[in-house]
């Protein structure tokens, strides 16, 4: 094994190392306690999966990932916690001492155990799958580049993209609608009921 | 030149995707789910690519586009919920939402 | 001509004999409340006279050269014995068979049920539920009708059955007290066990001989068993059940005492004059079998003789006068068993009809009196009617010389028939001469103590009578108490109807004693003798020393027992009664019920178990999810696995 660690090219390195990064990351905003630590830990995981993402011959999906991903969804994330107070710790609601759990008492241990199995298990089994499939396939350093994906989606996937329009657009009404704050519309509605 | 095996890439994905399930599962605050399943979305994303990547298709990256076109309404209308159930219960519990217990 | 009409037409007016009481049930039953009395009497009562001059004069048709008048309405099913040889089928049709014996009882039947309801219709026009009332008693007499002329046994059965349906609704006539109901009841299930055990005769007796055709029965019966014969035993013993529990003899007489609850025609129509004749008709249509069973008909005979001695002490400590009545029928139908045990079928028939008149009219001038008395039935609160109500005392005297056999009343011609015929009878014998003696006596007896109670001595009752004035209703009990004192007449007549449908029984060779009849004619004159003087502080209207305020009845330990039928009541409540209601106690719920329940429980179960998955929290989804997703992989690539792990 470490013979072939030596025998790494410095592509295969960096990627490698990014991949540990994403997934250091990724645990750290699982298991944080708190909020906006946990959005910067996300954030974080997002740039180094970015980095693979280029070192896999995709830069169009690299800058996406940084550009939409992390600089717009997260910091969408971001400025709702701040404005709407929503990061409170979770220490408020944390399990107390005095819950109970398969009958014991709750601790660190026994409330991470049942899903750290279960995704434990998950996981091995997809390891397996992924082997056990003819996917050890020869990658050719060959990049995909912006040009390519433009004449793909407005080609064949053309449609995709309009529905995908259709889903930010119902995205958009439904945030809107859920978020506003009270009392707005309702003048509206008697409004419209006393006319109609 | 060989580059970074297929296999190995699902199995980064497969990682993050299962970290991801984990959060979802034991986390009690809605904020930490939605992040969760930020996590879980991205490494689909990851496997994507890899595929593309790998048969030299430009598919992998237009799936990965629609995806993140998904995370994005879906992260939308996940805070307005949000927003929603912290005015109603005054916490982010997400165990107070078991009307359908039963 | 004459030759084809008459008898087409007997037939025919044979076959519509029971139609017209049921034609009347069913409109009075359809627009009983609407009806007034007027339309409503002379509906039940019309139907009732044209079934009496049908029954006539089909009986006129009836001759020595043309013995059997038969006439075929339906036909209904055909059974078929598959077993063993017989590879019999038999045809079960409505048809019915006049011959004399139906004769005789289709005359009391709508004779005295016409009578009866003559009578009825005056005593029961204050009620208000009396379109009902007749409804019922009309359809007691198509039920009747039905069982004396039916020609198989399933027809009869179906008679049997009607009688006793109508009985029921009958004494819980007035079903908003909860005795009269409880009394219908009793009678009901007492009579079912009695036809039980003829339900289970009539099987044997389709298995043994594949017929149930009456005639047929007789034939075959006589061809294929020799007397003694072990079915034949067990058949005639089964059918004696069933008789048993219709007419009250015992075991079974428990019911009849409490059916007085009901209304007096009632008791008079029911329970006197037809349905309790029901079994001694049964017995006397079946004669071919039991005279192949000479052992039942020894039981038969004895029967009759216990019952007639227990009744009779039991209605020497009775003081409702209805009841005494009700006793004194037990008593008299034993007289019936014990004169068809002997073999002397005619002499029992013939009683049958002589004290139908006498109980009849027993029973109306009674109801008659209660009814002047504004329904006082104690005996001891009676007294000294003889002075304020001399047309009723006139005639109850008159039943009372008929019951008591006196001669000169059709009563003695009837009683002393049967007696007659004991002593030298293979089957009965002098012992049974003697308990027949004994019997008399008693009857007289309980008579005179009746009459004096009732009628003599100081009067008790100190408020105003109200004698009915009903013409309708002195009427008929005047034509009753016409013919019982001179029913007698009818004896050759019926008589020789009879010989044509009973065969000759054998009698002993011994000769009989000389002194026989004489003994029987003076025992109720002993009778007579002896009351006059035991009784007499009942009589006399000054006794000394006897307030009428402690005027009772006895309520010595014995006087008590002989009151309620002789314990049986009490004897039958701890054998069968309570363990019965402490074995339903125990099945409250109902065993099979909970097993059944099982099914809904195991569902339940399954309800609960999956249920509790549904906890309504997303994130137990969520693992579930998961869960599925690593079992569904597993199971995809179980092959891949075993192959790479091998």
């Amino acid at each position: 094994m470490i013979s072939t660690f030596i025998e790494l090219n410095p592509l295969q390195l960096t990627f490698y190392f990014a991949a540990l990064l994403a997934i250091v990351a990724s645990v750290k905003v699982v298991t944080g306690k708190n909020t906006v630590h946990a959005l910067l830990y996300l954030v974080v995981s997002l740039l180094a999966v970015a980095v693979c993402f280029y070192l896999m011959g995709a830069p169009f999906a690299a800058g996406l990932e940084i550009i939409v991903y992390a600089g717009a969804i997260l910091v969408l994330f971001v400025f709702a916690i701040m404005m709407f107070g929503l990061g409170q710790d979770e220490t408020l609601h944390a399990p107390s001492v005095n819950d109970r759990i398969y009958g014991t008492k709750v601790n660190k241990f026994n409330l991470w155990l049942g899903p750290f199995l279960l995704a434990l298990l998950l996981l091995t089994e997809l390891v397996y799958a992924i082997n056990s499939g003819e996917i050890q396939a020869k990658l050719t350093s060959n990049t995909i580049d912006a040009k390519q994906v433009g004449i793909l989606l407005y080609g064949p996937y053309l449609l995709a993209v309009e529905i995908a329009s259709f889903l930010l657009l119902a995205g958009l009404i439904g945030g809107y609608h859920f978020a506003k704050p009270e009392g707005v519309g309702l003048e509206r509605k008697k409004d419209i009921g006393e006319h109609g | 030149m060989i580059a970074i095996p297929l296999s190995h890439i699902l199995i980064l994905a497969s990682i993050l995707f299962v970290i991801g399930f984990v959060g979802v599962i034991t986390r009690k605050n809605t904020l930490f789910i939605l992040m969760s399943l930020e996590v879980m979305l991205n490494a689909v994303g990851v496997a994507f690519i890899g595929a593309g990547s790998a048969w030299q298709q430009a598919d992998g990256q237009v799936m990965f586009i629609l995806i993140l076109t998904l995370a994005a309404a879906e992260v939308a209308l996940g805070l307005a919920l949000l927003i929603q159930m912290q005015r109603r219960f005054k916490s982010l519990d997400i165990d107070l939402l078991s009307k359908l217990k039963g | 001509m004459n030759d084809t009409i008459i008898p087409l037409m007997t037939e025919s007016v044979l076959a519509f004999l029971p139609i017209y009481p049921l034609i009347s049930f069913l409109l009075l039953m359809g627009f009983g409340k609407r009806l007034s009395w007027r339309v409503a009497a002379s509906l039940s009562v019309g139907a009732m006279v044209l079934s009496a001059l049908s029954s006539v004069f089909v009986i006129s048709q009836l001759s020595v050269g043309d013995p059997v008048i038969t006439s075929q309405l339906w036909t209904w099913f055909t059974l078929t014995l598959a077993e063993g040889a017989n590879q019999a089928t038999t045809s079960i049709n409505i048809n019915f068979y006049l011959d004399g014996l139906s004769a005789v009882m289709i005359s009391v039947v709508t004779g005295i049920g016409l009578l009866i309801h003559v009578f009825a219709a005056a005593y029961m026009k204050e009620d208000e539920n009396f379109s009902r009332f007749m409804a019922y008693m009309n359809l007691f007499i198509v039920a009747m009708l039905i069982l004396v002329l039916a020609d198989n046994l399933v027809l009869l059965y179906l008679g049997w059955e009607g009688v006793g349906l109508c009985s029921f609704l009958l004494i819980g006539f007035w079903y908003q007290e909860k005795e009269n109901v409880m009394a219908a009841r009793k009678a009901f299930i007492v009579t079912r066990i009695g036809d039980t055990a003829m339900a289970i005769g009539l099987f044997m007796l389709f298995k043994e001989l594949g017929q149930l055709t009456i005639v047929d029965i007789t034939q075959s019966a006589q061809t294929l068993w020799t007397t003694g014969d072990d079915k034949a035993y067990w058949i005639a013993l089964l059918l004696l059940g069933g008789a048993v529990g219709k007419s009250a003899q015992l075991p079974l007489q428990t019911w009849l005492p409490d059916a007085m609850a009901g209304p007096t025609p009632v008791s008079a129509l029911i329970h006197a004059a037809t349905m309790v004749t029901a079994g001694v008709y049964l017995i006397a249509r079946m004669n071919s079998i039991f005279l192949l069973a000479p052992e039942v008909m020894t039981y038969v005979a004895w029967l009759g003789a216990a019952t007639l001695i227990l009744a009779g002490i039991a209605a020497l400590a009775q003081s409702d006068i209805k009841r005494v009545l009700a006793y004194s029928t037990m008593s008299q139908i034993g007289y019936m068993m014990l004169s068809l045990g002997a073999g002397a079928f005619s002499a029992g028939v013939f009683h049958l009809m002589t004290h139908a008149f006498f109980k009849a009219l027993l029973f109306l001038t009674a109801g008659a009196i209660i009814l002047a008395l504004h329904h006082q039935q104690n005996l001891f609160k009676m007294g000294g009617l003889l002075k304020r109500l001399p047309f009723e005392t006139a005639l109850f005297a008159v039943g009372l010389i008929c019951l008591m056999a006196l001669p000169g009343s059709s009563g003695f011609f009837s009683k002393e028939a049967i007696i007659a015929q004991l002593w030298s009878s293979n089957t009965a014998g002098p012992l049974l001469w003697y308990c027949a003696i004994f019997g008399a006596l008693l009857t007289s007896i309980y008579s005179c103590r009746l009459f004096f109670l009732a009628f003599m001595g100081e009067s008790r009752f100190e408020q105003n009578l109200q004698p009915s004035s009903s013409k309708l209703l002195k009427l008929s009990l005047i034509t009753l108490a016409a013919l019982s004192l001179v029913g007698g007449v009818f004896s050759n007549i019926i008589d020789m109807s009879l010989t044509q449908v009973f065969p000759l029984v054998a009698r002993s060779a011994e000769s009989e004693p000389n002194w026989l009849h004489s003994v029987a004619i003076a025992t109720p004159f002993v009778g007579i003798v002896f009351s006059w003087f035991y009784f007499s502080s009942y009589r006399r209207k000054d006794s000394a020393g006897s307030n009428l305020n402690n005027f009772s009845e006895s309520t010595s330990g014995i006087a008590n027992f002989c009151r309620q039928g002789l314990g049986f009541d009490c004897l039958y409540y701890w054998l069968v009664v309570k363990p019965y209601c402490s074995l339903a106690k125990l099945n409250r719920s109902d065993i099979f019920d909970q097993l059944i329940m099982l099914n809904a429980w195991y569902v339940a179960l399954c309800h609960d178990v999956l249920k509790s998955s549904q906890t309504g929290k997303l994130r137990w989804y969520a693992a579930a999810i998961g869960l599925v997703t690593f079992l569904l992989l597993l199971a995809l690539n179980i092959d891949a696995l075993s192959t790479e792990a091998s």
